[in-house]
C-alpha cells in the first residue's frame, strides 16, 4: 500500500506544481512507482510542466465520471520509469468532482503505487477540499514573504481541522544573499511563525525555469543547487535523514570577510 | 566602529524584521478568528471541567475571543450557583 500526499500553500505562484513535479521525479528516480495527480482542476498545468502535454488523452474527470478506466487516463513519464501522471480536466470546474470520488480514486492508486502526490489548486475553496480528500499527508509549500506565510498558516489550521495533523513545511525561493542581509526572513524565522516541521528549503534557482521551458525537472540535474535540495526532500520523504543543505557556501567575499570577524 | 561594521554586513536592522513583526500581528488576528463549531466544543470542555469543582449556571455561560491591538483573550463568563463540598482540597 502506498502513501497518499498532499502538496499546497494556499497562496498561487509559491510553487506547488513544480514541487511536486520535482518530489515526484525524485521519488521515481530513487526506484519508486509514482504517480501525480493534478487536482487543479480548469487550470490544468502539471502536464506542461512535466512535458507530458501531448500525451493526454483522457483526464481526472473522465476517471471519476465513469468515462474511462484509471489505466487509461494514466499517462507514463518519457525519461522516468516509475513516474506517471494523471491530469486534472481543462475544460471542467472544481465542481465536476467531489471529496468522496478523490478518496476512492486515492484508494485505488495506493493499490498501485508507492507514492500518489496530489498538487493541490491554490485557495481554500472546494479546489482544496477535493485535494486533501484523500491524502493522507500533507506537505505546505510556502516563500519567505509575508503573504505567503500567512497563507501558509491558514492552510495549515485548514488541514488541521480536516484532521491531517503535521504538515511537513517546504520554504521555497529563500536568497541566502537577502537572508544574509537581513532583508528576507530566515528558515529560523518562519519555523518560529508556523511552528511545523520543516521538510526542506530550495534556493531560488534561475534553472527551474530553464528546465520548467523544456519540461524537465530540476530534480534531474545533478549539479544544481536546487535540484540537490529537491533530492534532499524525496530522499526524507522516503524515511532517509538528510541535513538541510547549507545554503551558505558560495557566499563570496563578504561573505569570507563575515566570517573571518566572527559575525556569521 | 563596530557598530557601523555590523551594520555593514548587515547584521540588524533589515525589513525582515518589519516583515517578521507584521506577520505576527497579523496572525494573532487570523488564529483568533476560530469557528463558531470550536467555540462550541471548547465550551464543552470547560463546563466539564468545571463542573468537577462547582454547579455553573450552563444556560447563561459565555465564551468569546477578544482581540484588542496586538493580544488576544479568551473571556470566559461563567455563573456560578453553587461550591461543591469535594472541592475544598
Amino acid at each position: 500500500m502506498g502513501e497518499v500526499f498532499v502538496v499546497t500553500s494556499g497562496k498561487g505562484g509559491v510553487g506547488k506544481t513544480t514541487t511536486t513535479a520535482n518530489i515526484g521525479a525524485g521519488l521515481a528516480a530513487m526506484g519508486y512507482k509514482v504517480v501525480l495527480v493534478d487536482a487543479d482542476i480548469g487550470l490544468r498545468n502539471l502536464d506542461v510542466v512535466l512535458g507530458l502535454e501531448n500525451r493526454i488523452v483522457y483526464d481526472l474527470v473522465d476517471v471519476t465520471a465513469g468515462n474511462c478506466r484509471l489505466r487509461q487516463a494514466l499517462i507514463k513519464d518519457k525519461k522516468l520509469e516509475g513516474l506517471h501522471l494523471l491530469p486534472a480536466a481543462q475544460t471542467k470546474d472544481k465542481t465536476a468532482v467531489n471529496p468522496q470520488q478523490m478518496r476512492d480514486l486515492c484508494e485505488e492508486l495506493k493499490k498501485e503505487f508507492d507514492y500518489v502526490v496530489i498538487d493541490c489548486p491554490a485557495g481554500i475553496e472546494q479546489g482544496f477540499r477535493n485535494a486533501i480528500a484523500g491524502a493522507e499527508k500533507a506537505i505546505v509549500i510556502t516563500n519567505p514573504e509575508v503573504s505567503a506565510v500567512r497563507d501558509a498558516d491558514r492552510i495549515i489550521g485548514l488541514l488541521e481541522a480536516a484532521e491531517l495533523r503535521d504538515p511537513k513545511l517546504i520554504i521555497n525561493r529563500i536568497r541566502p544573499k537577502m537572508v544574509r542581509q537581513g532583508d528576507m526572513m530566515s528558515i529560523d524565522d518562519i519555523i518560529d511563525i508556523l511552528a511545523i516541521d520543516l521538510l526542506g528549503v530550495i534556493p531560488e534557482d534561475e534553472l527551474i525555469v530553464v528546465t520548467t521551458n523544456r519540461g524537465e525537472a530540476v530534480v534531474m540535474d545533478q549539479s544544481s543547487r536546487s535540484g540537490q535540495a529537491y533530492r534532499n526532500i524525496s530522499r526524507r520523504i522516503q524515511g532517509e535523514d538528510v541535513p538541510i543543505m547549507n545554503l551558505e557556501e558560495d557566499g563570496g567575499f563578504f561573505n569570507k570577510i563575515r566570517k573571518m570577524i566572527g559575525l556569521k | 566602529m563596530l557598530e557601523f561594521i555590523t551594520r555593514l554586513f548587515g547584521r540588524e536592522g533589515g525589513s525582515k524584521n518589519v516583515a517578521k513583526e507584521r506577520l505576527r500581528l497579523v496572525l494573532v488576528h487570523d488564529r483568533a478568528s476560530i469557528s463558531p463549531q470550536l467555540l462550541e466544543t471548547l465550551k464543552a470542555e470547560l463546563i466539564k471541567v468545571i463542573s468537577n469543582y462547582m454547579e455553573i449556571d450552563e444556560s447563561a455561560l459565555e465564551v468569546n475571543l477578544d482581540s484588542q491591538g496586538s493580544t488576544v483573550a479568551l473571556v470566559a463568563n461563567i455563573p456560578v450557583k453553587g461550591m461543591k463540598r469535594a472541592a475544598g482540597v
